[in-house]
């Protein structure tokens, strides 16, 4: 190769497509390099892509993105042994335009994002891995190294999408406070069942889905369990905490194959066949595990810039991946035409990030993290409150009902909660998601 | 192998598809591994590609890697594990997930 492009873009994920599409369309000259044969091959996700970032970027999108199913059935589910405490929550008006979250296969999301790009003229180049980046004495980045012969490509930016283990942003210096305990890793079933199944199972209509966030389903590794149906598969699987697992000694398949086992769960996965098994780890610490995402000819977008969103109820990444990706190539158009692609001339990412969800939703939510991947989230709360479902609907006749403030007393002694740790915890979920 | 699992390791690996490059992106400096007391690498691999030997060290396989980072993540013996990605095109492709 040995090029030159106004912009290198490395990663076609849903950041870099992002960027790729916003900086073409400026008429900026754009690489988009894969290391993948194809977009979205390396990807693997929790579910649900909400689109409404994407109105702009790519108008009516809702009639050519490949999505599996549009979501109009929502839980959030807490499992203790034997059981489980369900929210569910059923809108019709997201299964019709302008939708609100889609389930989707990566390789084919991830693939359609990256050809609006192309449309917008980035060319888009698979199957090259930047194994580096190309730097001046003074340490400003010009451009990526890459595993083709003659492989070097010149830029005036380069906008590192490479994911979460963003090997060019560590390499750029930008990861000073980098820790594993910053990163959970999501192990998944693809499950193959009829699409008439799944949708008597799941209570759906014809293009309709369905998306459980679980808590308390990890056999006490912090973390998180989750379901959702595509067309014709459903996946289920578990987030845990890399430490968490570590210090836990358990195989991660044997934890999904106790959440599957779970009454809860087991009659939605049962029969089904197992089609394709994946793992991926995820930037779970929110702004704690943030890196510096701007430096001297290089800023850094979605995953590799711990951009996921995992706040117990809210379970987002790709949005904030597609957020920060046009934010980053926005930024990169306006210091090539200033002249100035420094650090200096690259601040204002990171205003335009703090003006929008993609760093407002984390400085809101930065304890809640901590919160949900806390002992008393994962293991104490979770029997609390199926404990005290289960004294509220069971009937002791002939003794009489206590009431909710005995039942509260006795389900938070049995299940080690103390009231001073619930009120913490209360008064900072309330001020994390208040 | 695989207690409380409804299909074994290897058939549940079998669903992934694997371009196999020539060189391994992951390399283990098994002498480090010897002194390793933890071996958390063996049990948190989502793949299961860290195996320990009967003579204290580690035996693996980068064929059937998920390329996820988890092992380079939890191993707390500087340098045992060094980790990069597949060259382009190569190592493990997605499909439905």
């Amino acid at each position: 190769m040995a090029e030159r492009f106004d912009v290198v873009v490395v990663g076609a994920g849903p950041a870099g497509s992002a960027a790729a599409l916003v900086a073409a369309r400026s008429g900026l000259s754009v690489l988009l390099l894969e290391r993948g044969p194809f977009p979205g091959a390396k990807n693997m996700f929790g579910g649900v892509v909400y689109c409404r970032i994407l109105d702009t970027l790519v108008p009516n999108w809702w009639t050519e993105a490949p999505v599996q199913r549009w979501v109009t059935r929502r839980q959030t589910m807490v499992l203790a042994d034997g059981q489980a405490l369900t929210v569910d929550f059923r809108n019709q008006n997201w299964g019709s335009e302008p939708y609100n979250g889609a389930t989707a296969y990566r390789a084919e999301f991830d693939a359609w994002l990256a050809s609006k790009a192309e449309e917008a003229g980035a060319t888009l180049v698979c199957s090259t891995t930047a194994t580096g980046l190309l730097t001046s004495e003074s340490g400003r980045v010009h451009g990526v190294r890459t595993d083709r012969p003659d492989g070097e490509v010149e830029a005036s930016v380069v906008i590192a999408c490479d994911g979460v283990n963003s090997f060019l942003a560590k390499e750029a210096g930008l990861y000073p406070n980098w820790s594993a305990d910053h990163y959970t890793v999501g192990v998944k079933e693809v499950l193959a069942l009829p699409s008439a199944a799944i949708e008597e199972r799941c209570g759906l209509g014809g293009d309709e889905g369905m998306d459980i966030e679980i808590l308390g389903g990890t056999g006490g590794v912090p973390g998180g369990g989750f379901f959702y149906t595509n067309r014709d598969t459903v996946a289920v699987g578990v987030v845990l905490s890399v430490a968490g697992l570590r210090d836990s000694g358990r195989r991660p398949e044997e934890i999904i194959a106790d959440l599957k086992a779970h009454p809860a769960i087991a009659p939605l996965v049962r029969g089904g066949e197992l089609v394709e098994f994946t793992a991926h780890t995820i930037p779970e610490a929110g702004l704690a595990g943030m890196p510096r995402t701007v430096g001297d000819g290089i800023l850094v977008a979605g995953d590799a810039a711990h951009l996921c969103l995992a706040a117990g109820i809210w379970l987002e990444g790709v949005n904030f991946a597609i957020g920060s990706g046009a934010f980053a190539a926005e930024t990169a158009v306006e210091a090539i035409r200033a002249g100035d692609t420094s650090a200096r001339g690259l601040a204002g990412y990171r205003r335009r990030m703090a003006n929008s969800f993609v760093l407002a939703d984390h400085k809101k939510l930065r304890h809640a993290p901590h919160l949900i991947l806390g002992e008393r989230a994962q293991t104490r709360y979770p029997r609390l409150i199926c404990q005290l479902a289960e004294q509220v609907f069971t009937i002791t006749n002939p003794d009489p009902k206590l009431g909710v403030r005995r039942w509260a007393r006795r389900a938070m002694r049995d299940s080690g909660v103390r009231l001073h740790e619930l009120a913490k915890d209360a008064w900072t979920g309330w001020r994390s998601f208040g | 192998m695989n207690p409380g699992s409804d299909i074994g390791f290897e058939d549940r690996m079998a669903t992934v598809e694997f371009r196999v490059a020539d060189r391994p992106h992951i390399t283990v400096d098994r002498e480090v591994c010897r002194s390793c007391t933890t071996k958390a690498c063996v049990h948190v691999c989502p793949a299961g590609l860290f195996v320990p030997t009967a003579d204290g060290g580690i035996l693996f396989n980068y064929e059937q890697c998920f390329e996820c980072g988890t092992c380079y993540m939890v191993c707390n013996e500087a340098g045992a594990i060094t980790w990069s990605y597949p060259e382009g095109g190569q190592g493990v492709v997605m499909r439905r997930s």
